[in-house]
């Protein structure tokens, strides 16, 4: 079984170039009905049929969680990765029909705080819009600070500002602004919760800087979704389903396995929930680990793969599934 | 299907009994000759017809009766109700969540009309009529957890989930086997599960919490727990032990059969899409030995399971004592014949008692 893999028949209702990079998709559902509800921080994974390839890619979720009639994501542009991207901004139209997941939350407010304090990096803002709209709704205490590259790449700036210009800080790095961490951190009121979302240098960043000032771990939040990066074909052999294949130079192993009909679990298909986490049975050759699910020492022992996005160079690799 | 409520108690006189059509859908929850812990759970998506299974949450003829003693017993002792501050968004998940379920699974007995957040809400079996706007607590007599629970068979434990853990920061326990939300409330998975024997050196706890945070928004999950119950008493609970403890020395050989219950529990999780908490319905079914003998195949397999049973799980779940009369009335049901796979009684296929 597979968890998060229940599906959602939608059609494409509206797309929005917001700047160079960005992009909103707005989706009804297909059937007429309702989206169900959601909870701020949620993600949706898209199942894009680009060719022979089905490419299934998380987004966050950044419309109202209320709001049952729509469902919107942001993607931006990547022009180096393996195509997901791509293919939202060049093959999508209005119109066409596409499938998405349940939502699944795996950056959840903590309805326990006092304050919610929100650190956001570039396209790292999608999560907190829909935080937001949750918050306001139940009349929550927040704070944003949004670093964006430059204005013209501040996506959702002018809506955030217009709405909410006491509780919104933008910071543009090219006019050299920048986040003064210490200082925001240490004027916050007890029983604040930081939520951070961006890059990995930002998310390090912050953790480790609120780990200094002795912020208590269970009060810093971050959701990072790597994307499965593109590297040498390898073949792996998977012992349960008693079958050989091959991993090509632009899927992920994941992947790889669900095209072979093999039943692999998932959640965020970024190296972040741990739910694929799967048994190294034999190897030679060396892994190439790039979740952030594992422990170092996992990654030395050789006894565990994150499918999602890691993967093998080498003779041979035998899976437990 | 219009169900016949039942006018029954659950104390002092005991009135309660099952039906011949409750005896047969009883969730028996032993799928083998034998028992142990296991991660026995599976999808809650229906289920056969007329079983436990086949609606969100069941209602049976037992509906009104639990709803009166539920009202006993919180009037009693009001900490048998509790939601911490953070967990009432939940709480309106989980109204949304029944108020849904049981209007679409049984339109006689239920009906919802949602205009916006203007919500009109129908319990014609508790004779209920109420208009409230959703997500403002002030139109509503109580809290919404405890508003829909009032109205709902079984407990409920609504677990936070954060840190890699879910939380009882919320519930209403009324029915249940010998636990205290008052004393639970706050706690942690492992924590409030801490006095379980076995479970936790099989590793149950650990595999069963990933489960349990994986659950999915409409991907809700089940399983099937049970214990020992002296007399038809829902409120066995650590806060009346000194009414009900004593009960368990009063059974003779000859009222064993009446008196002495199987008490199961349907357990239920559901993702709560607006909170992201999970909520834990405990839902309790009783059943009388002598009701339980008119299945042959139940017969047979509740004679070899009791005997078979390590003392540390018969201690944990209090019928150590009385296991040996328990057995000497079980032996009788027991001719040694095998039985079919699986809980369902298969009363056309399994062989009558010959003995």
């Amino acid at each position: 079984m597979s968890a998060g893999t229940d599906k959602i028949a939608v059609t494409i209702s509206n797309i929005v170039k917001l700047n160079d990079l960005v992009t909103r998709f707005e989706f009804k559902r297909t059937d007429g009905e309702l989206f169900p509800t959601f909870s701020g921080g949620a993600h949706t994974v898209i199942e894009m049929k680009d060719g022979d390839i089905t490419r299934l890619n998380p987004y966050s979720l950044m419309s109202d969680p209320r709001d049952q009639s729509t469902y919107m994501i942001s993607v931006r542009r990547d022009d180096e990765g393996r195509g997901g991207s791509l293919f939202m901004h060049n093959n999508v139209s209005v119109g066409d029909e596409m499938v998405l997941s349940y939502p699944v939350n795996l950056f959840s407010l903590d309805l326990r705080a006092k304050k919610h304090l929100m650190i956001a990096g570039g396209i790292g803002i999608t999560p907190f819009m829909a935080q937001i709209k949750q918050l306001d709704h139940a009349h929550g205490n927040w704070e944003l600070h949004y670093a964006c590259r430059s204005e013209a790449l501040g996506s959702y700036v002018d809506e955030l500002t217009s709405t909410h210009p006491n509780d919104v800080n933008i910071y543009y790095d090219d006019q050299k602004q920048f986040i003064d961490l210490e200082n925001l951190l240490d004027g916050q009121p007890l029983g604040t919760h930081i939520y951070v979302c961006g890059p990995k240098g930002m998310i390090d960043w912050v953790r480790g800087k609120a780990a200094e000032l002795g912020w208590p771990r269970e009060a810093v939040h971050y959701e990072e979704f790597l994307a499965p990066q593109p590297g040498k074909p390898f073949e792996v052999k998977l012992a349960v389903s008693n079958k050989v294949i091959q991993v090509g130079e632009q899927e992920s192993l994941l992947e790889a396995m669900e095209r072979e009909g093999v039943d692999a679990p998932y959640l965020c298909r970024g190296g972040a929930c741990g739910q694929c986490e799967t048994n190294v049975i034999g190897y030679d050759g060396k892994f190439i680990h790039r979740d952030h699910w594992l422990e170092e020492d996992e990654h030395a022992s050789g006894k565990k793969i994150m499918p999602c996005v890691s993967r093998f160079e080498g003779k041979t690799l035998v899976l437990d599934r | 299907m219009t169900i016949q409520f039942n006018e029954e108690t659950f104390r002092d006189d005991y009135t309660f009994k099952n039906s011949d059509w409750a005896i047969k859908r009883f969730p028996f929850p032993f799928h083998e000759d034998s028992y142990m812990y296991a991660v026995n759970m599976e999808q809650h998506r229906g289920g056969p017809d007329g079983s436990v299974y086949e609606k969100r949450f069941d209602v049976d003829e037992h509906y009104v009766a639990e709803m009166k003693d539920r009202a006993m017993v919180l009037n009693d002792d009001p900490l048998r109700c509790q939601s911490l501050p953070h967990m009432t968004l939940a709480g309106w998940d989980l109204l949304e969540l029944i108020m849904v379920s049981k209007s679409e699974d049984y339109p006689d007995l239920f009906e919802l009309h949602r205009d916006g957040d203007q919500w009109h809400w129908i319990n014609k079996p508790l004779g209920i009529d109420d208009k409230f706007t959703f997500m403002d607590e002030t139109t509503l007599p109580y809290g919404p957890m405890e508003y829909i629970t009032r109205q709902t068979q079984g407990d409920f434990c609504v677990l936070d989930q954060r840190d890699d853990n879910l939380w009882m920061d919320a519930g209403i326990v009324t029915t249940q086997a010998d636990w205290s939300l008052d004393f639970d409330i706050g706690m942690n998975f492992f924590e409030w599960h801490a006095p379980v024997p076995l479970a936790h050196e099989k590793g149950i706890f650990v595999r069963a919490l990933k489960f349990l945070l994986n659950i999915q928004q409409g991907s809700p999950a089940r399983r099937l727990n049970w214990t020992m119950t002296v007399n038809p008493l829902l409120d066995t609970s650590p806060e009346n032990y000194h009414k009900w403890g004593v009960q368990k020395t009063t059974l003779t050989p000859e009222n064993i059969g009446e008196k002495q219950h199987l008490r199961v529990e349907l357990q239920t999780f559901f993702r709560l899409p607006r909170s992201n908490a999970l909520v834990f319905p405990i839902r309790c079914y009783l059943c009388s030995f002598q009701d339980l003998m008119t299945v042959p195949k139940w017969g047979r397999r509740l004679h070899r399971v009791i005997r078979d049973l390590p003392v540390e799980l018969a201690t944990y779940k209090g019928f150590i004592d009385n296991r040996p009369m328990m057995l000497d009335y079980l032996s009788k049901f027991d001719d040694g014949k095998p039985t079919s796979d699986g809980i369902w009684p298969d009363l056309e296929t399994e062989p009558a008692l010959e003995k």
